[in-house]
């Protein structure tokens, strides 16, 4: 990254509201206040646009044919792989594999990686801080290999506990997989010293940028991690997109996930070999417009500037938490420092979350409550389920103070 | 809602009974919701009634209105109660995602006091 910016110029974001449609539709005759951009992001009309003409002018399945249409979209879907690869820093674009979502990437992991390389008694190391995609998977190796699943902890702030690291870390542990952004906390974990101490043991990486990715400009290479995740869907680009990221040798050794068509090279009744890298690990027709709009979601996101998109987020978050402190009826929960994406959880004290998150749609506030799909995490912070609000590049602090005073008025029914 | 809330936050029918001759309980999973209710029957007819429970204001209004519905009423009248009835008792128009809160008393109920699990042509 370069040292000496001269300071980032601020991103409009009524500007941008303009290139997503769905900005227009009224909830309940109310305009559309999109805060919940963790689980899913909106889409803006180019996107939309890429995939409409793609159905309309190039459809076709890639790598089968010798006619036109087959030749332009096999062209078409593998530069989205470039696209990819270069937005995060990837040295070759046979590294990037496109899934349906961020929890198809760690599955493929789990099943082409884990099942054929751990052994009873190795250890693979995650924190209490992860989504069940990132959990469950292992715990499927636990049950049918016999390795032993380590947690790492948080602190009462909601900051990973490194200091804890070197005993959890052996040469027993094989991968350590981990949370780059929380969805829960938005706490940015400070990935690239975990990576560091893994690698004095030799063992492999994982990183969950599914929430990192579409906010914060990340590098695989510098980094050094060996795997990366994230969904498609969170960055702007279509739903049923998401990819993995791996080191070439280490994708080149593994076996595969799926069997079936396009991951083979050749196939004779007794025996097949597979195809080179990617394909490899996109067996069967895979999403070809949705891998083509999520080309063109990076151009886009390319276009505005991560960094940018980070900034704006900050101040967005952060004037959130300033508002919100106001008031003491509200607790919150997650880092109050610098280093958290737009995240910001909290609950009413004494309303039920389903209730707060009611009220907020009723006014057309879209938000999640529930336990966001980190229930060892929840626990962890001693409740059960809780409200979030999750922002994006086309979010205003105008919205913010909708928000809030929508808040006051769930207190005061309350 | 003024009506819905005054439920919640002065809920009738509150507590568990002493030796109740049917108690039930039951959870939506997904969102925590608890809903257990306590009956006392004389000659067929709902005696007294008590709940208890954890959870959304939407749930838990629910149950302290659906118990208040059926005191003193036959047993069988609690299987005639249907979900638009009792989406209708709570004075506010749901969104279709809060169904299952407004219902789960009810559905504690039928199941508690006629074994019944689903509603009529949902089949298990
Ligand atoms: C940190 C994290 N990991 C994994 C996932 C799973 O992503 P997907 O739904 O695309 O599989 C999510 C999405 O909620 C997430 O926030």
């Amino acid at each position: 990254m370069e040292k000496h910016k001269v300071a980032l110029e601020s991103l409009d974001p009524y500007r941008i509201r303009n290139d997503f449609p769905i900005f227009e539709r009224k909830i309940r005759g109310k305009p559309l206040i999109y805060f919940d951009n963790a689980a899913t992001s909106q889409k803006p009309k180019s996107i939309i646009e890429v995939e409409k003409r793609f159905y309309e002018e190039t459809n076709a399945n890639i790598h089968r044919a010798v006619h036109t249409l087959s030749y332009e979209s096999t062209v078409l879907y593998e530069e989205s792989h470039k696209k990819v690869a270069n937005f995060i820093g990837a040295k070759n674009w046979r590294e990037i594999i496109f899934t349906r979502n961020a929890t198809e990437s760690i599955n493929l992991v789990a099943y082409g990686w884990g099942l054929h390389n751990l052994r009873k008694g190795d250890e693979v190391l995650i924190t209490i801080m992860e989504h069940h995609s990132n959990i469950v998977p292992w715990q499927m190796l636990r049950d049918q290999k016999g390795i032993t699943l380590k947690i790492l902890d948080i602190d009462d702030e909601g900051r990973l506990k490194l200091d804890e690291l070197p005993r959890l870390i052996s040469e027993r542990t094989k991968l350590v997989s981990v949370i780059h952004a929380s969805n829960v906390l938005g706490t940015v974990n400070p990935v690239r010293h975990v990576i560091n101490e893994a690698k004095k043991v030799g063992a492999l990486v994982l990183v969950d940028a599914a929430q990192s990715i579409p906010h914060i400009p990340v590098n695989v290479t510098e980094l050094g991690c060996d795997f990366l995740v994230a969904s498609g869907h969170k960055m702007l680009g279509p739903t049923g997109t998401g990819f993995l990221y791996g080191r070439y040798e280490i994708l080149n050794e593994m076996e595969p996930f799926l069997y079936g068509g396009d991951m083979i090279e050749t196939v004779t009744i007794e025996k097949s070999t597979w195809n080179e890298l990617p394909w490899k690990y996109e067996a069967g027709t895979p999403n070809i417009a949705g891998g083509i709009g999520l080309g063109a979601a990076v151009d886009y996101l390319n276009r505005i500037g991560v960094e940018k998109i980070f900034k704006h987020e900050r101040e967005i978050v952060g004037y959130s938490l300033e508002r919100m402190s106001d008031f003491p009826w509200i607790e919150l929960y997650g880092p109050r420092g610098n280093d958290r994406v737009g995240v910001v959880l909290f609950n009413i004290s004494g309303v039920h979350p389903h209730d707060v998150a009611g009220i907020l749609d009723e006014e057309g506030i879209a938000v999640r409550s529930g336990h966001h799909c980190a229930q060892p995490l929840m626990r962890r912070l001693g409740m059960d389920i809780a409200v979030r609000a999750s922002f994006y590049l086309y979010n205003t602090k105008e919205e913010v103070d909708k928000f809030v005073e929508v808040l006051r008025e769930v207190r005061r029914l309350f | 809602m003024e009506y819905l809330l005054d439920h919640y936050k002065n809920p009738r029918n509150y507590g568990s009974l002493q030796n109740p001759d049917i108690t039930h309980e039951e959870g939506n999973p997904s969102c925590g919701d608890v809903i257990r209710i306590d009956l006392k029957i004389t000659d067929n007819k709902v005696q007294k009634v008590k709940f208890t429970g954890k959870g959304c204001a939407i749930s838990q209004a629910a149950a302290s209105i659906l118990t208040d519905m059926i005191v003193d009423k036959d047993v069988d009248y609690i299987k005639e109660i249907n979900k638009d009835d009792m989406l209708s008792a709570l004075g506010v128009t749901l969104s279709p995602v809060r169904y299952k809160c407004g219902l789960l008393a009810l559905k504690v109920l039928r199941s508690g006091v006629h074994g019944i699990k689903n509603w009529p042509g949902e089949e298990e």
